[in-house]
């Protein structure tokens, strides 16, 4: 059996599917969320040297690596778009650029509210820190870009341009930790292994899956809308039920 | 029941003492923070893409229902 794949680039048949994807990866999310925080609140010993302020650790980990990988989606998504002309990507790269921008203000909210107790600043200008509110700073710069174009197709152009430049912060981020002596610590897992609590482990793990499925849905539920407003003028959005349907009046 | 982990911490996994577990060790105000924001931007994002929906629907009808009168 041949499937077209090519079908699902389509806004008109993406828009129906993402439509019933949403629901499969919303509520996965919210019970990996529940998981996730229950390990790590109430099977995660307490850390030795951090007491209970190390609990921060499952939630801006996982953060601070969706922060990163979103950004590369997007640019990724907003590069499809800006060498093959696919309205679809550009959609896309436009869709998951407000949830990148969130991913990076909690990593950097939470980092604040770690180091704090454990380094006594709020904030350094140390590599890492400065590289990702670099990150928080060029996805903000992407959607103000992006909203300051009248012409759509114009605005995914420049904007591709401008996501695609930036992601080379990304490696800097990665790697700010092993270029320079840097107040933040490296990774704690490694391709090596780990000193880690298995239960530390199973938590963060919980809590990264569930941010994935948290981004998918809610990524799927912005481009619906992205694609309506893009397509307003066209007629299979007209026929869709959810337009045609009239409740407010006749 | 069940062994310690870490010395003398965690009593509110053996006791359930809601008090202390809130307090975390006099760092409630980080790590509540922390999942206090990241849970309040998320409600807020959800309301957000929720009511971009809405909008987005409740404007093409008026547009639809605008060319339907000029015609």
């Amino acid at each position: 059996m041949a499937i077209n794949w090519f079908k699902y680039s389509a806004p008109t048949t993406f828009y129906g599917l993402a439509g019933k994807l949403i629901p499969f990866f919303a509520w996965p999310a919210a019970i990996l969320f529940a998981i996730g925080i229950y390990i790590g609140f109430f099977v995660a010993p307490t850390d030795a040297t951090q007491s209970e302020a190390y609990r921060i650790i499952f939630l801006h980990v996982p953060t601070s690596i969706l922060s990163m990988f979103l950004y590369l989606i997007m640019a990724g998504y907003a590069a499809l778009g800006l060498i093959f002309n696919t309205r679809l990507s550009s959609m896309m790269a436009q869709a998951v650029a407000p949830t990148g921008a969130l991913f990076a203000f909690i990593s950097l909210w939470s980092g604040a509210l770690w180091g704090k107790p454990m380094w006594g600043a709020w904030w350094v200008w140390d590599a890492r820190l400065t590289s990702e509110l670099i990150l928080l700073f060029l996805y903000l710069g992407y959607i103000a870009l992006h909203a300051s174009i009248e012409d759509p197709r114009r605005a995914d152009r420049a904007s591709a341009l401008l996501a695609i430049v930036g992601s080379v912060n990304v490696p800097i981020i990665y790697f700010s930790v092993k270029w320079w002596n840097t107040l933040h610590q490296g990774s704690t897992i490694k391709y090596s292994g780990t000193s880690m609590h298995i239960a530390m482990q199973q938590a963060m793990f919980a809590v990264l899956i569930a941010c994935w499925l948290y981004v998918i849905a809610v990524t799927l539920a912005r481009a619906r809308s992205i694609i309506l407003e893009r397509e307003a003028n066209t007629q299979w959005v007209n026929e869709l039920p959810e337009v045609k349907w009239n409740g407010e009046k006749k | 029941m069940g062994e310690r982990v870490a010395g003398s911490e965690m009593e509110w996994r053996e006791k359930m003492n809601w008090g202390e577990f809130f307090a975390m060790n006099g760092y409630a105000f980080y790590v509540w923070g922390s999942y206090g924001m990241a849970v309040l931007v998320f409600a807020i994002e959800v309301v957000l893409v929720r009511n971009r929906r809405k909008q987005t629907l409740r404007n093409l009808r008026l547009m639809r229902d605008e060319m339907g009168e000029s015609a």
